[in-house]
Protein backbone atom coordinates (compact mmCIF):
# COMPACT_ATOMS: atom_id res chain seq x y z
CA UNK A 1 0.00 0.00 0.00
CA UNK A 2 1.37 3.49 -0.77
CA UNK A 3 2.50 5.24 2.33
CA UNK A 4 3.10 8.89 3.08
CA UNK A 5 6.72 8.42 4.14
CA UNK A 6 7.90 7.70 0.58
CA UNK A 7 6.58 11.01 -0.69
CA UNK A 8 9.60 13.12 0.36
CA UNK A 9 11.87 10.57 -1.33
CA UNK A 10 9.95 10.97 -4.56
CA UNK A 11 10.48 14.69 -4.84
CA UNK A 12 14.25 14.36 -4.40
CA UNK A 13 15.25 11.44 -6.54
CA UNK A 14 12.64 10.99 -9.22
CA UNK A 15 13.02 14.07 -11.30
CA UNK A 16 14.16 12.32 -14.46
CA UNK A 17 11.13 13.07 -16.61
CA UNK A 18 11.76 16.83 -16.61
CA UNK A 19 15.35 16.66 -17.92
CA UNK A 20 14.52 13.75 -20.21
CA UNK A 21 11.53 15.43 -21.84
CA UNK A 22 13.03 18.93 -22.10
CA UNK A 23 14.81 18.17 -25.35
CA UNK A 24 12.22 15.85 -26.93
CA UNK A 25 10.38 18.60 -28.79
CA UNK A 26 13.23 21.09 -28.92
CA UNK A 27 15.84 20.23 -31.55
CA UNK A 28 18.19 22.92 -30.24
CA UNK A 29 18.34 21.55 -26.70
CA UNK A 30 21.24 19.15 -26.10
CA UNK A 31 20.82 15.48 -25.26
CA UNK A 32 20.11 15.23 -21.52
CA UNK A 33 23.17 14.31 -19.49
CA UNK A 34 21.35 11.72 -17.40
CA UNK A 35 21.28 9.25 -20.31
CA UNK A 36 24.14 7.35 -21.88
CA UNK A 37 24.94 4.47 -24.22
CA UNK A 38 26.36 1.21 -22.89
CA UNK A 39 30.03 1.15 -21.79
CA UNK A 40 30.43 4.87 -22.21
CA UNK A 41 29.05 5.07 -25.74
CA UNK A 42 27.51 8.35 -26.81
CA UNK A 43 23.77 8.87 -26.50
CA UNK A 44 23.02 11.54 -29.16
CA UNK A 45 21.68 9.29 -31.91
CA UNK A 46 20.13 6.99 -29.35
CA UNK A 47 18.23 9.83 -27.68
CA UNK A 48 17.26 11.11 -31.13
CA UNK A 49 15.20 7.96 -31.60
CA UNK A 50 12.89 9.29 -28.89
CA UNK A 51 12.88 12.81 -30.38
CA UNK A 52 11.96 11.27 -33.70
CA UNK A 53 9.28 8.96 -32.26
CA UNK A 54 7.56 11.82 -30.45
CA UNK A 55 7.60 14.34 -33.30
CA UNK A 56 6.87 11.93 -36.14
CA UNK A 57 4.05 10.15 -34.30
CA UNK A 58 2.38 13.44 -33.39
CA UNK A 59 2.70 14.71 -36.97
CA UNK A 60 1.15 11.39 -38.05
CA UNK A 61 -1.70 11.99 -35.60
CA UNK A 62 -2.40 15.38 -37.19
CA UNK A 63 -2.15 13.85 -40.67
CA UNK A 64 -4.78 11.28 -39.79
CA UNK A 65 -7.11 13.92 -38.32
CA UNK A 66 -6.66 16.42 -41.20
CA UNK A 67 -6.32 14.39 -44.45
CA UNK A 68 -8.10 16.97 -46.62
CA UNK A 69 -5.78 19.74 -45.40
CA UNK A 70 -2.83 17.48 -46.20
CA UNK A 71 -4.13 16.77 -49.70
CA UNK A 72 -4.61 20.48 -50.35
CA UNK A 73 -1.17 21.52 -49.12
CA UNK A 74 0.74 18.43 -50.23
CA UNK A 75 2.56 16.17 -47.76
CA UNK A 76 5.79 18.20 -47.47
CA UNK A 77 4.02 21.49 -46.72
CA UNK A 78 1.72 19.71 -44.27
CA UNK A 79 4.57 17.98 -42.45
CA UNK A 80 6.46 21.23 -42.01
CA UNK A 81 3.36 23.05 -40.79
CA UNK A 82 2.39 20.19 -38.46
CA UNK A 83 5.94 20.01 -37.05
CA UNK A 84 5.78 23.67 -36.00
CA UNK A 85 2.41 23.05 -34.36
CA UNK A 86 3.47 19.86 -32.57
CA UNK A 87 6.46 21.67 -31.06
CA UNK A 88 4.40 24.71 -30.09
CA UNK A 89 1.30 22.86 -28.86
CA UNK A 90 1.90 19.21 -28.00
CA UNK A 91 -1.13 17.22 -26.84
CA UNK A 92 -2.30 17.46 -23.24
CA UNK A 93 -4.44 14.32 -23.35
CA UNK A 94 -3.32 10.74 -24.03
CA UNK A 95 -6.42 10.42 -26.23
CA UNK A 96 -4.93 11.46 -29.56
CA UNK A 97 -8.34 11.67 -31.22
CA UNK A 98 -8.78 14.78 -29.07
CA UNK A 99 -5.63 16.38 -30.48
CA UNK A 100 -5.55 19.15 -33.08
CA UNK A 101 -8.18 21.49 -31.64
CA UNK A 102 -5.69 24.37 -31.82
CA UNK A 103 -4.45 23.44 -35.28
CA UNK A 104 -7.01 25.54 -37.25
CA UNK A 105 -6.02 28.62 -35.25
CA UNK A 106 -2.37 27.82 -35.89
CA UNK A 107 -3.06 27.59 -39.63
CA UNK A 108 -4.65 31.06 -39.48
CA UNK A 109 -1.36 32.40 -38.10
CA UNK A 110 0.98 30.24 -40.19
CA UNK A 111 2.99 32.51 -42.46
CA UNK A 112 3.10 30.16 -45.44
CA UNK A 113 -0.66 29.46 -45.41
CA UNK A 114 -1.70 33.11 -45.74
CA UNK A 115 -2.64 32.73 -49.42
CA UNK A 116 -5.15 29.98 -48.48
CA UNK A 117 -7.52 31.90 -46.17
CA UNK A 118 -10.05 29.04 -46.34
CA UNK A 119 -7.58 26.37 -45.23
CA UNK A 120 -8.20 26.77 -41.50
CA UNK A 121 -11.94 26.26 -41.99
CA UNK A 122 -11.25 23.00 -43.83
CA UNK A 123 -9.24 21.99 -40.75
CA UNK A 124 -12.14 23.06 -38.51
CA UNK A 125 -14.63 20.90 -40.36
CA UNK A 126 -12.22 17.93 -40.28
CA UNK A 127 -11.84 18.36 -36.53
CA UNK A 128 -15.66 18.41 -36.19
CA UNK A 129 -15.85 15.27 -38.36
CA UNK A 130 -13.69 13.42 -35.81
CA UNK A 131 -15.73 14.75 -32.89
CA UNK A 132 -18.83 13.42 -34.58
CA UNK A 133 -17.15 10.05 -35.21
CA UNK A 134 -16.33 9.51 -31.52
CA UNK A 135 -19.43 11.16 -29.99
CA UNK A 136 -21.76 9.19 -27.73
CA UNK A 137 -24.27 6.79 -29.24
CA UNK A 138 -27.92 7.78 -29.34
CA UNK A 139 -30.97 6.92 -31.43
CA UNK A 140 -31.84 9.15 -34.37
CA UNK A 141 -35.22 10.81 -34.56
CA UNK A 142 -37.58 8.96 -36.92
CA UNK A 143 -40.18 10.67 -39.10
CA UNK A 144 -43.08 8.76 -37.54
CA UNK A 145 -42.24 10.14 -34.09
CA UNK A 146 -42.63 13.62 -35.48
CA UNK A 147 -45.80 12.86 -37.42
CA UNK A 148 -47.41 11.45 -34.26
CA UNK A 149 -47.20 14.84 -32.51
CA UNK A 150 -50.63 16.51 -32.25
CA UNK A 151 -50.75 19.52 -34.62
CA UNK A 152 -51.49 21.94 -31.78
CA UNK A 153 -48.18 20.96 -30.07
CA UNK A 154 -45.98 21.37 -33.13
CA UNK A 155 -45.20 25.07 -32.85
CA UNK A 156 -43.67 24.78 -29.36
CA UNK A 157 -41.79 21.58 -30.05
CA UNK A 158 -38.06 21.51 -29.37
CA UNK A 159 -35.53 18.86 -30.37
CA UNK A 160 -32.61 17.26 -28.64
CA UNK A 161 -29.51 17.25 -30.87
CA UNK A 162 -27.85 13.89 -31.46
CA UNK A 163 -24.50 13.92 -29.61
CA UNK A 164 -22.68 13.53 -32.95
CA UNK A 165 -24.27 16.58 -34.61
CA UNK A 166 -22.21 19.68 -35.40
CA UNK A 167 -22.96 22.76 -37.52
CA UNK A 168 -20.32 24.95 -39.07
CA UNK A 169 -20.64 28.26 -40.94
CA UNK A 170 -17.80 29.49 -43.07
CA UNK A 171 -17.16 32.52 -45.25
CA UNK A 172 -15.65 30.02 -47.72
CA UNK A 173 -16.91 26.94 -49.62
CA UNK A 174 -15.67 24.70 -46.82
CA UNK A 175 -18.05 21.79 -47.42
CA UNK A 176 -17.28 21.61 -51.13
CA UNK A 177 -13.52 21.78 -50.54
CA UNK A 178 -13.74 19.19 -47.76
CA UNK A 179 -15.84 16.77 -49.83
CA UNK A 180 -13.65 17.08 -52.91
CA UNK A 181 -10.43 16.50 -50.99
CA UNK A 182 -11.77 13.57 -48.99
CA UNK A 183 -12.94 11.75 -52.12
CA UNK A 184 -10.76 9.68 -54.39
CA UNK A 185 -11.65 11.79 -57.46
CA UNK A 186 -9.74 14.67 -59.00
CA UNK A 187 -9.93 18.15 -57.51
CA UNK A 188 -10.87 21.27 -59.44
CA UNK A 189 -11.63 24.94 -58.91
CA UNK A 190 -14.45 25.92 -56.59
CA UNK A 191 -16.09 29.34 -56.63
CA UNK A 192 -15.42 31.21 -53.39
CA UNK A 193 -18.70 31.64 -51.49
CA UNK A 194 -19.96 31.17 -47.94
CA UNK A 195 -21.15 27.69 -47.00
CA UNK A 196 -22.77 26.07 -43.98
CA UNK A 197 -21.96 22.43 -43.22
CA UNK A 198 -24.01 20.01 -41.13
CA UNK A 199 -22.03 17.10 -39.69
CA UNK A 200 -24.04 14.15 -38.42
CA UNK A 201 -23.61 10.45 -37.75
CA UNK A 202 -26.27 8.07 -38.94
CA UNK A 203 -25.92 4.27 -39.04
CA UNK A 204 -22.37 4.78 -37.74
CA UNK A 205 -21.32 6.81 -40.79
CA UNK A 206 -20.31 10.44 -40.40
CA UNK A 207 -21.90 12.56 -43.12
CA UNK A 208 -21.19 16.18 -44.03
CA UNK A 209 -23.83 18.03 -45.99
CA UNK A 210 -24.01 21.56 -47.33
CA UNK A 211 -27.12 23.38 -46.14
CA UNK A 212 -29.15 25.88 -48.16
CA UNK A 213 -29.34 29.24 -46.31
CA UNK A 214 -32.94 28.75 -45.09
CA UNK A 215 -32.29 25.20 -43.88
CA UNK A 216 -29.09 26.37 -42.22
CA UNK A 217 -30.93 29.04 -40.23
CA UNK A 218 -33.70 26.57 -39.39
CA UNK A 219 -31.39 23.83 -38.11
CA UNK A 220 -29.09 26.26 -36.37
CA UNK A 221 -32.00 27.57 -34.30
CA UNK A 222 -33.34 24.10 -33.54
CA UNK A 223 -29.86 22.91 -32.50
CA UNK A 224 -29.67 25.97 -30.25
CA UNK A 225 -32.83 24.82 -28.46
CA UNK A 226 -35.34 27.20 -30.08
CA UNK A 227 -38.83 25.86 -30.70
CA UNK A 228 -40.11 24.87 -34.13
CA UNK A 229 -42.17 28.04 -34.63
CA UNK A 230 -39.17 30.26 -33.85
CA UNK A 231 -36.95 28.25 -36.16
CA UNK A 232 -39.44 28.51 -39.03
CA UNK A 233 -39.71 32.28 -38.53
CA UNK A 234 -35.93 32.59 -38.43
CA UNK A 235 -35.58 30.51 -41.58
CA UNK A 236 -38.02 32.70 -43.55
CA UNK A 237 -36.16 35.75 -42.35
CA UNK A 238 -32.91 34.30 -43.67
CA UNK A 239 -34.44 32.98 -46.89
CA UNK A 240 -37.86 34.15 -48.14
CA UNK A 241 -38.05 31.07 -50.39
CA UNK A 242 -37.51 28.73 -47.36
CA UNK A 243 -39.14 25.35 -48.03
CA UNK A 244 -40.34 23.88 -44.72
CA UNK A 245 -41.17 20.32 -45.89
CA UNK A 246 -37.76 19.98 -47.49
CA UNK A 247 -36.09 21.30 -44.33
CA UNK A 248 -38.01 18.81 -42.18
CA UNK A 249 -36.98 16.09 -44.63
CA UNK A 250 -33.32 17.06 -44.34
CA UNK A 251 -33.60 17.25 -40.57
CA UNK A 252 -34.86 13.64 -40.41
CA UNK A 253 -32.65 12.21 -43.15
CA UNK A 254 -29.49 13.69 -41.65
CA UNK A 255 -30.10 12.20 -38.22
CA UNK A 256 -29.27 15.54 -36.61
CA UNK A 257 -31.61 14.99 -33.67
CA UNK A 258 -32.25 12.12 -31.28
CA UNK A 259 -35.50 13.03 -29.57
CA UNK A 260 -38.33 15.51 -29.55
CA UNK A 261 -38.87 17.33 -26.33
CA UNK A 262 -42.08 18.82 -25.05
CA UNK A 263 -42.27 22.07 -23.17
CA UNK A 264 -42.77 20.21 -19.87
CA UNK A 265 -39.36 18.51 -20.36
CA UNK A 266 -37.80 21.95 -20.34
CA UNK A 267 -39.59 23.00 -17.20
CA UNK A 268 -38.24 19.86 -15.56
CA UNK A 269 -34.71 20.72 -16.56
CA UNK A 270 -34.73 24.29 -15.28
CA UNK B 1 -31.07 13.57 -19.08
CA UNK B 2 -28.72 13.80 -22.03
CA UNK B 3 -25.82 13.77 -19.58
CA UNK B 4 -27.17 10.74 -17.79
CA UNK B 5 -27.61 8.92 -21.06
CA UNK B 6 -24.11 9.74 -22.18
CA UNK B 7 -22.68 8.48 -18.91
CA UNK B 8 -24.61 5.26 -19.10
CA UNK B 9 -23.46 4.67 -22.64
CA UNK B 10 -19.83 5.22 -21.62
CA UNK B 11 -20.06 3.04 -18.57
CA UNK B 12 -22.40 0.56 -20.18
CA UNK B 13 -24.44 0.40 -16.98
CA UNK B 14 -27.78 0.12 -18.70
CA UNK B 15 -26.92 -1.88 -21.77
CA UNK B 16 -23.83 -3.75 -20.63
CA UNK B 17 -23.34 -6.29 -23.40
CA UNK B 18 -23.07 -9.87 -22.24
CA UNK B 19 -20.05 -11.39 -23.89
CA UNK B 20 -19.09 -15.04 -23.74
CA UNK B 21 -16.06 -16.04 -21.70
CA UNK B 22 -13.49 -17.22 -24.24
CA UNK B 23 -9.99 -18.21 -23.17
CA UNK B 24 -6.90 -17.28 -25.17
CA UNK B 25 -4.97 -20.17 -23.57
CA UNK B 26 -2.65 -21.81 -26.07
CA UNK B 27 -3.65 -19.29 -28.76
CA UNK B 28 -1.75 -16.93 -31.01
CA UNK B 29 -3.43 -13.60 -31.83
CA UNK B 30 -2.75 -10.32 -33.56
CA UNK B 31 -3.24 -6.61 -33.07
CA UNK B 32 -6.77 -5.72 -34.16
CA UNK B 33 -6.88 -3.24 -37.03
CA UNK B 34 -10.36 -2.01 -38.04
CA UNK B 35 -9.42 -2.26 -41.73
CA UNK B 36 -9.16 -6.04 -41.26
CA UNK B 37 -12.65 -6.47 -39.75
CA UNK B 38 -14.38 -7.70 -42.91
CA UNK B 39 -11.54 -10.05 -43.86
CA UNK B 40 -11.37 -11.50 -40.34
CA UNK B 41 -15.02 -12.46 -40.38
CA UNK B 42 -14.93 -13.62 -44.00
CA UNK B 43 -12.15 -16.06 -43.04
CA UNK B 44 -14.44 -17.46 -40.33
CA UNK B 45 -11.56 -18.86 -38.31
CA UNK B 46 -12.55 -18.87 -34.68
CA UNK B 47 -9.08 -19.52 -33.31
CA UNK B 48 -6.86 -16.76 -32.00
CA UNK B 49 -7.46 -13.55 -30.12
CA UNK B 50 -7.15 -9.82 -30.75
CA UNK B 51 -5.37 -7.08 -28.89
CA UNK B 52 -6.45 -3.45 -28.96
CA UNK B 53 -4.80 -0.31 -27.65
CA UNK B 54 -7.17 0.76 -24.91
CA UNK B 55 -6.90 4.47 -25.74
CA UNK B 56 -8.35 3.99 -29.22
CA UNK B 57 -11.61 2.86 -27.63
CA UNK B 58 -11.95 5.61 -25.05
CA UNK B 59 -14.25 7.74 -27.17
CA UNK B 60 -17.83 7.99 -25.93
CA UNK B 61 -19.35 6.05 -28.82
CA UNK B 62 -19.36 5.53 -32.57
CA UNK B 63 -17.84 3.03 -35.01
CA UNK B 64 -14.82 1.97 -32.87
CA UNK B 65 -17.17 0.50 -30.28
CA UNK B 66 -19.29 -1.27 -32.92
CA UNK B 67 -16.15 -2.92 -34.31
CA UNK B 68 -14.84 -3.96 -30.90
CA UNK B 69 -18.25 -5.33 -29.85
CA UNK B 70 -18.31 -7.36 -33.05
CA UNK B 71 -14.84 -8.81 -32.42
CA UNK B 72 -15.51 -9.44 -28.74
CA UNK B 73 -18.61 -11.52 -29.47
CA UNK B 74 -16.48 -14.19 -31.18
CA UNK B 75 -12.94 -13.78 -29.82
CA UNK B 76 -11.12 -13.14 -26.57
CA UNK B 77 -9.61 -9.69 -26.48
CA UNK B 78 -6.52 -8.33 -24.84
CA UNK B 79 -6.78 -4.73 -23.63
CA UNK B 80 -3.35 -3.17 -23.96
CA UNK B 81 -2.83 0.25 -22.40
CA UNK B 82 -0.14 2.42 -23.94
CA UNK B 83 -0.28 5.65 -21.95
CA UNK B 84 -0.99 5.08 -18.27
CA UNK B 85 2.54 6.41 -17.63
CA UNK B 86 3.12 3.89 -14.81
CA UNK B 87 6.87 4.57 -14.99
CA UNK B 88 6.70 8.31 -14.39
CA UNK B 89 6.95 9.97 -10.99
CA UNK B 90 3.77 12.02 -11.22
CA UNK B 91 0.44 10.71 -9.92
CA UNK B 92 -1.59 8.61 -12.33
CA UNK B 93 -4.32 10.45 -14.22
CA UNK B 94 -7.49 9.57 -12.28
CA UNK B 95 -9.70 10.33 -15.25
CA UNK B 96 -7.65 7.98 -17.40
CA UNK B 97 -7.87 5.24 -14.77
CA UNK B 98 -11.65 5.63 -14.70
CA UNK B 99 -11.82 5.41 -18.50
CA UNK B 100 -9.65 2.30 -18.42
CA UNK B 101 -11.86 0.69 -15.79
CA UNK B 102 -15.01 1.38 -17.78
CA UNK B 103 -13.44 -0.35 -20.81
CA UNK B 104 -12.51 -3.37 -18.69
CA UNK B 105 -16.06 -3.51 -17.35
CA UNK B 106 -17.61 -3.08 -20.77
CA UNK B 107 -15.53 -5.54 -22.80
CA UNK B 108 -14.47 -8.06 -20.14
CA UNK B 109 -11.05 -8.64 -21.74
CA UNK B 110 -9.24 -11.92 -21.19
CA UNK B 111 -5.93 -10.06 -20.79
CA UNK B 112 -5.12 -6.56 -19.53
CA UNK B 113 -1.66 -5.06 -19.85
CA UNK B 114 0.38 -1.87 -19.58
CA UNK B 115 3.99 -0.82 -20.06
CA UNK B 116 6.99 -0.25 -17.86
CA UNK B 117 7.40 3.24 -19.32
CA UNK B 118 6.14 6.79 -19.04
CA UNK B 119 4.60 9.11 -21.60
CA UNK B 120 3.27 12.16 -19.77
CA UNK B 121 5.33 14.96 -18.21
CA UNK B 122 3.26 17.49 -16.25
CA UNK B 123 0.51 18.20 -18.80
CA UNK B 124 2.31 17.19 -21.97
CA UNK B 125 1.47 13.85 -23.51
CA UNK B 126 4.54 12.75 -25.47
CA UNK B 127 3.02 9.74 -27.28
CA UNK B 128 6.02 7.47 -26.85
CA UNK B 129 7.02 4.76 -24.37
CA UNK B 130 9.85 6.56 -22.59
CA UNK B 131 12.46 4.85 -20.41
CA UNK B 132 13.16 5.21 -16.70
CA UNK B 133 16.17 4.67 -14.44
CA UNK B 134 16.09 1.48 -12.39
CA UNK B 135 16.66 2.46 -8.76
CA UNK B 136 15.04 1.58 -5.42
CA UNK B 137 13.21 4.92 -5.56
CA UNK B 138 11.75 4.44 -9.05
CA UNK B 139 10.90 0.83 -8.15
CA UNK B 140 8.87 2.02 -5.21
CA UNK B 141 6.84 4.52 -7.20
CA UNK B 142 6.23 2.11 -10.11
CA UNK B 143 4.94 -0.43 -7.58
CA UNK B 144 2.60 2.20 -6.14
CA UNK B 145 1.30 2.92 -9.63
CA UNK B 146 0.78 -0.74 -10.47
CA UNK B 147 -1.02 -1.20 -7.14
CA UNK B 148 -3.20 1.81 -7.90
CA UNK B 149 -4.07 0.63 -11.39
CA UNK B 150 -4.86 -2.90 -10.24
CA UNK B 151 -7.05 -1.55 -7.44
CA UNK B 152 -8.84 0.79 -9.85
CA UNK B 153 -9.71 -1.88 -12.41
CA UNK B 154 -10.22 -4.66 -9.86
CA UNK B 155 -7.85 -7.18 -11.40
CA UNK B 156 -4.14 -7.80 -11.90
CA UNK B 157 -2.39 -6.46 -14.97
CA UNK B 158 0.43 -7.83 -17.08
CA UNK B 159 3.37 -5.41 -17.14
CA UNK B 160 5.41 -5.30 -20.36
CA UNK B 161 9.20 -5.08 -20.50
CA UNK B 162 10.35 -2.12 -22.62
CA UNK B 163 12.61 -1.75 -25.63
CA UNK B 164 15.13 1.01 -24.95
CA UNK B 165 17.75 3.02 -26.81
CA UNK B 166 19.52 4.74 -23.90
CA UNK B 167 20.59 3.80 -20.38
CA UNK B 168 20.50 5.99 -17.26
CA UNK B 169 23.73 6.66 -15.42
CA UNK B 170 21.67 6.53 -12.20
CA UNK B 171 20.39 2.98 -12.67
CA UNK B 172 21.49 0.66 -9.89
CA UNK B 173 19.39 -2.41 -10.70
CA UNK B 174 19.15 -4.60 -13.76
CA UNK B 175 15.92 -4.51 -15.74
CA UNK B 176 15.12 -8.14 -14.94
CA UNK B 177 15.72 -7.56 -11.22
CA UNK B 178 13.53 -4.44 -11.38
CA UNK B 179 10.71 -6.26 -13.14
CA UNK B 180 10.92 -9.33 -10.90
CA UNK B 181 10.64 -7.09 -7.86
CA UNK B 182 7.59 -5.24 -9.26
CA UNK B 183 5.84 -8.53 -9.86
CA UNK B 184 6.77 -9.79 -6.40
CA UNK B 185 5.59 -6.66 -4.61
CA UNK B 186 2.39 -5.98 -6.57
CA UNK B 187 1.34 -9.46 -7.66
CA UNK B 188 1.14 -8.28 -11.26
CA UNK B 189 1.79 -10.71 -14.08
CA UNK B 190 4.18 -9.97 -16.90
CA UNK B 191 3.90 -9.47 -20.61
CA UNK B 192 7.15 -10.65 -22.13
CA UNK B 193 7.89 -8.82 -25.38
CA UNK B 194 10.61 -10.94 -26.94
CA UNK B 195 11.26 -8.44 -29.72
CA UNK B 196 11.84 -5.82 -27.02
CA UNK B 197 14.33 -8.14 -25.32
CA UNK B 198 16.17 -8.64 -28.61
CA UNK B 199 16.10 -4.91 -29.47
CA UNK B 200 17.41 -3.85 -26.03
CA UNK B 201 20.00 -6.65 -25.95
CA UNK B 202 21.37 -5.55 -29.33
CA UNK B 203 21.27 -1.87 -28.43
CA UNK B 204 22.99 -2.27 -25.09
CA UNK B 205 25.29 -5.17 -25.88
CA UNK B 206 23.93 -7.77 -23.47
CA UNK B 207 22.86 -11.33 -24.16
CA UNK B 208 19.17 -11.88 -24.83
CA UNK B 209 19.61 -15.43 -23.55
CA UNK B 210 21.03 -14.20 -20.25
CA UNK B 211 18.15 -11.73 -19.96
CA UNK B 212 15.59 -14.47 -20.53
CA UNK B 213 17.40 -16.78 -18.09
CA UNK B 214 17.08 -14.09 -15.43
CA UNK B 215 13.50 -13.08 -16.32
CA UNK B 216 10.72 -14.40 -14.02
CA UNK B 217 9.16 -16.50 -16.79
CA UNK B 218 6.70 -18.15 -14.40
CA UNK B 219 4.88 -14.80 -14.16
CA UNK B 220 4.45 -14.37 -17.91
CA UNK B 221 0.80 -14.36 -19.00
CA UNK B 222 1.30 -13.13 -22.55
CA UNK B 223 4.07 -12.86 -25.10
CA UNK B 224 4.51 -10.15 -27.73
CA UNK B 225 6.35 -10.63 -31.01
CA UNK B 226 6.93 -7.84 -33.52
CA UNK B 227 9.21 -6.63 -36.26
CA UNK B 228 12.02 -4.12 -35.79
CA UNK B 229 14.03 -1.78 -38.02
CA UNK B 230 17.77 -1.14 -38.19
CA UNK B 231 19.66 2.12 -37.67
CA UNK B 232 23.10 3.08 -36.40
CA UNK B 233 24.22 4.61 -33.14
CA UNK B 234 26.84 7.40 -32.81
CA UNK B 235 29.65 4.85 -33.10
CA UNK B 236 28.22 3.37 -36.29
CA UNK B 237 27.08 0.19 -34.54
CA UNK B 238 23.71 -1.43 -35.10
CA UNK B 239 20.84 0.25 -33.25
CA UNK B 240 17.51 -1.59 -33.48
CA UNK B 241 14.24 0.31 -33.49
CA UNK B 242 11.07 -1.27 -32.10
CA UNK B 243 9.08 -0.25 -35.16
CA UNK B 244 6.23 -2.82 -35.33
CA UNK B 245 6.18 -2.32 -39.10
CA UNK B 246 7.21 -5.69 -40.49
CA UNK B 247 7.50 -9.42 -39.94
CA UNK B 248 9.09 -10.91 -36.83
CA UNK B 249 12.85 -11.42 -37.23
CA UNK B 250 14.30 -14.95 -37.37
CA UNK B 251 16.37 -14.40 -34.23
CA UNK B 252 13.23 -13.38 -32.34
CA UNK B 253 11.38 -16.50 -33.55
CA UNK B 254 14.27 -18.62 -32.21
CA UNK B 255 14.14 -16.95 -28.80
CA UNK B 256 10.38 -17.38 -28.80
CA UNK B 257 10.52 -21.08 -29.52
CA UNK B 258 13.07 -21.49 -26.75
CA UNK B 259 10.79 -19.72 -24.25
CA UNK B 260 7.80 -21.83 -25.29
CA UNK B 261 9.77 -25.05 -25.01
CA UNK B 262 10.84 -24.01 -21.53
CA UNK B 263 7.49 -22.62 -20.30
CA UNK B 264 4.80 -24.37 -22.30
CA UNK B 265 2.24 -22.51 -24.32
CA UNK B 266 1.59 -18.87 -23.41
CA UNK B 267 -0.90 -16.67 -25.31
CA UNK B 268 1.18 -14.99 -27.99
CA UNK B 269 0.46 -11.84 -29.92
CA UNK B 270 1.87 -10.52 -33.17
CA UNK B 271 2.06 -6.72 -33.02
CA UNK B 272 2.00 -4.90 -36.32
CA UNK B 273 1.08 -1.22 -35.98
CA UNK B 274 2.42 0.60 -39.00
CA UNK B 275 2.73 -0.23 -42.69
CA UNK B 276 -0.07 -2.63 -41.82
CA UNK B 277 -0.32 -5.50 -44.31
CA UNK B 278 -3.45 -7.23 -45.61
CA UNK B 279 -5.08 -9.62 -43.18
CA UNK B 280 -3.66 -12.85 -44.71
CA UNK B 281 -0.08 -11.60 -44.15
CA UNK B 282 -0.71 -10.70 -40.52
CA UNK B 283 -2.66 -13.91 -39.97
CA UNK B 284 0.22 -15.95 -41.41
CA UNK B 285 2.52 -14.50 -38.74
CA UNK B 286 0.03 -15.53 -36.06
CA UNK B 287 -0.25 -19.00 -37.59
CA UNK B 288 3.54 -19.35 -37.46
CA UNK B 289 3.38 -18.64 -33.71
CA UNK B 290 0.40 -20.97 -33.40
CA UNK B 291 2.41 -23.79 -35.00
CA UNK B 292 5.11 -23.38 -32.35
CA UNK B 293 2.48 -23.37 -29.58
CA UNK B 294 0.77 -26.45 -31.02
CA UNK B 295 4.04 -28.31 -31.44
CA UNK B 296 4.87 -27.72 -27.82
CA UNK B 297 1.41 -28.73 -26.64
CA UNK B 298 1.59 -31.97 -28.63
CA UNK B 299 5.05 -32.69 -27.28
CA UNK B 300 3.80 -32.26 -23.72
CA UNK B 301 0.51 -34.08 -24.12
CA UNK B 302 1.76 -37.65 -23.34
CA UNK B 303 2.82 -36.53 -19.88
CA UNK B 304 -0.64 -35.03 -19.26
CA UNK B 305 -2.86 -38.02 -19.92
CA UNK B 306 -5.94 -36.21 -18.67
CA UNK B 307 -5.12 -32.96 -20.45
Amino acid sequence: MPTADILPLRSQSLDFTGPFSAALLSPDVATPTLVTGPRGKRAEKRYSVYRNNVTVSLIAALTSIFPAVERITGPDFFRAMARFHVRETPPTSPLLFEYGRDFPGFIDRYEYAQDMPWLSDVARIERLWLDSYHAADAPTLEADVLSAVPPEDLARLTFRPHPATRLMSSAHPVVSVFAMNRSAGPVGRIEDRPEVGLITRIDDEVAVRRLAPGNAAFLNMLLGGQCLAAAVAGAFEAEPAFDLPSAIGEMIASGAFSHIETESDHVEHV
Amino acid sequence: MAQAEMTSSILGTETLPRFPTISPAGQAGTSFKPEHLTAIFAANDRRGFFEVHAENYMGAGGPPHRALERVRRDYPISLHGVCMSLGGPQPLDRQHLARFKSLVDRYQPALVSEHLAWSTHVNTYLNDLLPLPYTPATLSHVCDHVDEMQAAIGRPILLENPSTYVLFSDSSMSETEFIREISRRTGCGLLLDINNVFVSATNHGFSALDYLADFPLSKVGEIHLAGHAEQEDDEGDLLLIDSHDGPVADAVWRLYEMVIVRCGSIPTLIEWDSQIPDWPVLRAEALAAQAILDRQRNAREPSHAHG
